[in-house]
């Protein structure tokens, strides 16, 4: 694994793109509430077919830049494309996996929901069965497809929600801590599912996170952002570990360590705590 | 799933799911539940009424016995299926004009925060003053005949339909809504497929409400001006000094509502169990 800085990676946005447009682009991103400034110069490039995990204190920006990758909020300085186009609202191409399942219907049934997306978008009735059937078995739920959102456990509801997003085919999916309110058990379970089902679509997702080791499971990249008001970030993991994961390597050990050690620092100041324990930039201190 | 604070529909489909022990001392417990307690507290109410019609004398009060066979005086001369018919009529043509108005109108009001704007203020204007204090205006304007009751029950249905409708659809989660947008709904669609069934647990308890308003509401209609109905019933016993008859619309309005309350419970529990009505 290497550690970047976020330094170099700025340098490069300047440059006119020669290489096909990455799936996501952010470019001095910035976002202001009134006269708070929850999220500035924000730089990211997210390949195609990547999976990057944003990590970052409570509080410092994690949903309001997914919000904004999404299109359901504009971005009140920077750019942000997708593909090299300008993300003008949400649409199909990006999917949304959000943090809580009450952005399930629950007046339809799990194919129902499934379905939803294709059927706004005017597939017709056969081949949106056959979406829906593929989807449910993609995140095991065949047993379940006709039961609503209110007769299934967290861990299956957040599922219908994956399938519901992938049944719809977008380019990247965006996902706000979409275990977080799962038991570490389903949790784990959820987090080796979804290992599965991006390696087997390749489709490009960013992913928020509070759980280091979720980060690092499902990773290509670690993205930690500062704590904020005026949240950044901070720094940038590669997770090369091959997958799937096992959580006890000494290769995983010593990466968890090391994006700790960067967010305490960052949540420490975010509480308003003196830094104990790290000083100096993280790029400096990790070398794996 | 964290519990939606704002849905209560969840909730109750929650509590709905919930497994009985076992078939045999469900089926103790219901019939127990669903019929012994109300019959039991139907004999203890009509015991207490006719208590209380020895101690006041039948001048104030009328005895079950006599309200019984006045019901089936007024039965046999058919004044009191019609007095029923001609009050549900009017009923059921203001309160369904009323949800049809307000439903739709409290849509609106809850989506374009404009038009929310501009009438909020009538809204709460009007929803204060009785439908009663209108009935004199309402006979000048639209004469004597049906038109006027069922105006009147229409004004005392369509604020109430209106402001549930508006609350449903404040309170509904913007996640969804942004779901619906980034699944590739249009506006159109997003208000078809999840703003209309979203709002349909608070319609519905709007409606409910307004039933209830609108059997509060024909009486009064009624009893200034009409020849018929159960309001017209009440007051012309009066005239007539028959207070058994009065009793007997009384119970009438009573089994009435009850009735159409149960009627609308039916229907949200069977045909719109899954837009999580509550009942
Ligand atoms: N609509 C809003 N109006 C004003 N401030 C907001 C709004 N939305 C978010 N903020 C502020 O922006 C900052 C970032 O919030 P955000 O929800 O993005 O944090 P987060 O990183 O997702 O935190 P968590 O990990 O706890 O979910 C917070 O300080 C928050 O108070
Ligand atoms: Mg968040």
């Amino acid at each position: 694994m290497t550690i970047q800085s976020e330094v170099p990676m700025t340098a490069t946005t300047a440059v006119p793109p020669a290489r096909p447009a990455p799936a996501l682009h952010l470019d001095g991103v910035g976002i202001t509430f009134g006269d708070f400034t929850a999220v500035e110069g924000v730089d990211l490039d997210v390949r195609n077919g990547e999976f990057v995990c944003l990590l970052g204190p409570s509080g410092c920006g994690k949903s309001t830049l997914l919000s904004v990758m999404a299109g359901f909020v504009p971005p009140s300085d920077g750019v942000i494309e997708m593909e090299g186009h300008a993300i003008k609202g949400p649409c199909p191409e990006l999917g949304v996996v959000f943090q809580s399942s009450d952005a399930l219907f629950d007046w339809l049934t799990v194919s129902d929901n499934i379905a939803f997306g294709p059927r706004m978008r005017g597939v017709d009735k056969a081949r949106r069965a056959e979406i829906v059937e593929e989807h449910l078995r993609l995140v095991g739920l065949a047993q379940h497809a006709d039961k609503r959102p209110p007769q299934l456990s967290g861990g299956m509801r957040q599922r219908v929600q994956i399938a519901r997003v992938l049944a719809n085919e977008p380019e990247i999916v965006l996902m706000d801590e979409p275990f977080g309110a799962l038991d570490a058990q389903t949790r784990t379970v959820m987090q080796v599912e979804l290992d599965r089902i991006w390696r087997q679509r390749q489709s490009t997702v960013v992913f928020v996170t509070h759980d280091i080791d979720e980060a690092i499971v499902l990773a290509d990249r670690v993205v930690v952002m500062t704590a904020g008001p005026s949240a950044g970030i901070k720094s940038t993991y590669q997770v090369d570990l091959p997958r799937p994961r096992d959580v006890d390597s000494p290769a995983f050990v010593e990466l968890r360590h090391a994006i700790r050690e960067d967010i305490t620092a960052e949540v420490a100041k975010s509480l308003g705590l003196p830094t104990a324990g790290t000083t100096g930039t993280p790029e400096q201190e990790v070398r794996a | 799933m964290t519990i939606p604070v704002t849905t209560a529909p969840a909730a109750s489909r929650a509590t709905a799911r919930t497994p009985r022990p076992s078939r045999g001392a469900a089926r103790g417990r219901t019939i127990a539940q669903r019929v012994g307690y109300p019959v039991a507290s139907l004999v203890v109410g009509i015991l207490a009424w006719q208590g209380l019609a020895s101690y006041f004398g039948p001048a104030l009060v009328s005895s079950p016995a006599t309200t019984w066979s006045a019901a089936v005086e007024l039965t046999r001369d058919g004044t009191l299926i019609e007095s029923c018919l001609v009050s549900l009529r009017r009923i059921g043509l203001g309160w369904a004009a009323g949800i049809l108005v307000g439903a739709p109108l409290g849509i609106l009001m809850g989506r374009v925060k404009l038009v929310r704007t501009l009438l909020d203020p009538y809204i709460e204007f009007f929803r204060f003053i009785p439908p009663i204090a209108f009935v004199t205006v309402a006979i000048a304007w639209f004469g004597i005949g049906e038109t006027s009751k069922i105006v009147l029950i229409f004004y005392t249905s369509v604020f109430i339909v209106t402001i549930n409708t508006i609350a449903g659809v404040l309170g509904i989660e913007e996640s969804k809504l942004r779901a619906a947008a980034s699944l590739g709904a249009s506006r159109r669609q997003t208000f078809v497929s999840v703003v209309l069934p979203a709002t349909v647990p608070t319609i519905v308890t709007g409606a409910r409400l307004a039933l209830g308003n609108s059997f509060l509401t024909i009486v009064s209609a009624e009893i200034v001006a009409a020849q018929s109905g159960l309001g017209s019933l009440i007051w012309t016993s009066r005239n007539f000094g028959r207070i058994d008859w009065i009793f007997v619309g009384i119970i009438a309005l009573g089994v009435l509502g009850f009735l159409c309350d149960r009627a609308i419970r039916f229907v949200a529990s069977t045909a719109l169990r899954h837009y999580g009505v509550r009942v």
